[in-house]
């Protein structure tokens, strides 16, 4: 059987791996539709992300067709997307409400 | 989209034609019991009734009063013990406004329980001839309300199971139906989403403060932050924001905007996306949509459950094939070709929506194969929510202000 990742909605910039993918192995983007090729360019643990396109530093990350986070650094198609590289926007407004209650 | 049903003197359109039988408090569970054992009369058992909490009490009656006024019941038959806080009176009389026949017994009047049972066995009996026989009345897609849950989830819950109910709801939502999301504790950290989502500023804020009040409940309850923060766990199995983790739950309400947001167990008054304020306890939450009418539930649950309604059907679909086959005599559909590539979520979505209209036409979900099942209510103590509505109040949350 081949490996499949889950793209929930079209402008989603990643998938799920339902497998562990590894470096060089090609895995059927399904979901949405019923599967394009992508070339895996780093190991993804099984229900992991992978990029399904490049994704500039700074760019929000889409899935289930809505922000799930902001890049952290520049990411390429095929690569890992997880904390090393994505962060969400409920963890930095609570920073900035602790800031704010620091500067009281 | 049409279906067979049968229409009420209230104008509703049920898809069911259930005889309910409601003890009124845990003491008399066993007499309800014995009764619709004995008729195929339906019931549930409960351990509330009689409490000292005012706001409890009120909830467990409304409660008992939705489950007796849904369209999926043609006749109550309510069972009370006679000296319990829950006030029988009043869940009859709210009931009856319906047009539906209601009786009601009390055990401590009618010479105790055998006897309570044989005077109900005859009043259930002659009660069938009272509702209609056949579902012979034309009903539409636009007048059904579809709850949406889930339970047990494993890691595709959010990947197959979830996403392809969103895509059922779009459809039922499109043809001017209604679904009803709920679970306020699975959308602690979906709020920018939500935000967007909702139709006016009221409805924005409203949800708003719903879900800050269960963030503060949960870090009460469990003294750290994991419903605001992801646990290790979770990132461990690839779930990397609270974003992506709340959206895997909310996404079986589709991408439609939310319409209104109603209480625990109040019927909803608009169509489209409905949010319920429920805890995400399974029963209190299935309990609490079927009190506010929901016809039925699609249920997602990634290692399987058997968990029902007693008036409304409660369909599981599961996650993965491997469950399905596991639990067949308990899932009613298997999202998990999407996970195998075979199939794609619209596919599944499609096949949701032909499994509603079964349902809403007669079919059998495998929940019902019983008539007596499970109910709960929330936990909605009187001094629990003035502590949060005090923490509300000192936290001075300023996440949404510019």
């Amino acid at each position: 059987m081949e490996k499949t990742a889950i793209q929930i909605k079209e402008s989603d910039h990643v998938a799920t791996a339902t497998v562990e993918l590894l470096p060089a192995e090609t895995v059927i983007v399904s979901g949405i539709g019923n599967g394009r090729p992508l070339r895996v360019e780093e190991k993804i643990p099984r229900g992991h992300k992978i990029a399904l396109r490049d994704i500039a530093a700074h760019e929000e990350i889409h899935k289930y067709g809505e922000v799930i986070g902001i890049a952290t650094e520049a990411i390429l198609a095929g690569h890992w997307v997880h904390v090393h590289n994505c962060r969400g926007a409920k963890g930095r407004r609570f920073d900035e409400i602790h800031a704010r209650k620091q500067g009281e | 989209m049409k279906f067979k049903g049968y229409r009420r003197a209230d104008g509703s359109i049920g898809i069911r034609n259930h005889i309910l039988v409601i003890p009124t408090v845990s003491c008399v569970n066993r007499v309800a019991l014995d009764i619709a054992s004995k008729t195929g009369a339906v019931t549930f058992m409960h351990p509330y009734g009689c409490t000292f909490d005012a706001e409890e009490n009120t909830t467990t009656e409304d409660t008992f009063i939705g489950h007796g006024r849904h369209q999926n019941v043609g006749a109550v038959l309510v069972v009370s013990l006679g000296c319990e806080t829950a006030s029988a009176r009043r869940i009859a009389d709210a009931i009856s406004t319906t047009g539906k026949p209601v009786e009601m017994l009390i055990v401590q009047k009618e010479g105790g329980a055998r006897s309570t049972r044989d005077t109900g066995i005859g009043i259930v009996e002659r009660l069938k001839g009272e509702i209609p026989a056949e579902p012979n009345d034309e009903g539409d897609v636009s007048e059904l309300i579809v709850a949406l849950e889930c339970g047990s989830s494993d890691a595709f819950s959010g990947l197959t199971a979830n996403p392809a109910v969103g895509e059922a709801a779009d459809i039922l939502v499109g043809a001017g139906g209604t679904v009803v999301l709920s679970e306020i504790t699975e959308m602690v950290g979906a709020e920018r989403v939500l935000w967007r989502r909702g139709k006016t500023d009221k409805i924005k804020q409203d949800l708003m403060t719903l879900i800050k009040e269960y963030e503060i409940e949960l870090s009460m309850t469990t003294q750290d932050d994991s419903g605001v923060f992801i646990s290790p766990g979770n990132i461990e199995g690839g779930l990397t924001t609270i974003e992506e983790k709340s959206l895997g739950c909310i996404y079986k309400a589709g991408t439609q905007p939310i319409v209104q947001i109603v209480k625990y167990g109040e019927r909803p008054t608009e169509k489209g996306v409905v949010i319920m304020d429920t805890p995400g306890f399974d029963i209190a939450s299935v309990t609490g949509k079927v009190a506010g009418g929901a016809h039925m539930v699609l249920f997602t649950t990634g290692k399987g459950t058997p968990t029902g309604s007693c008036i409304a059907p409660v369909l599981k679909i599961s996650s993965n094939n491997d469950t399905f086959k596991a639990l067949r005599e308990d899932i009613d559909l298997s999202a998990g070709d999407v996970l195998e590539g075979t199939k794609s979520l619209k596919q599944v979505g499609e096949e949701i929506v032909e499994l509603v209209m079964d349902t809403a036409n007669g079919q059998q979900a495998k929940a019902e194969y019983f008539n007596i099942q499970e109910f709960a209510i929330p936990n909605v103590s009187v001094v629990r929510k003035e502590v949060i509505h005090q923490k509300l109040a000192e936290q001075n949350d300023f996440r949404f202000q510019q």
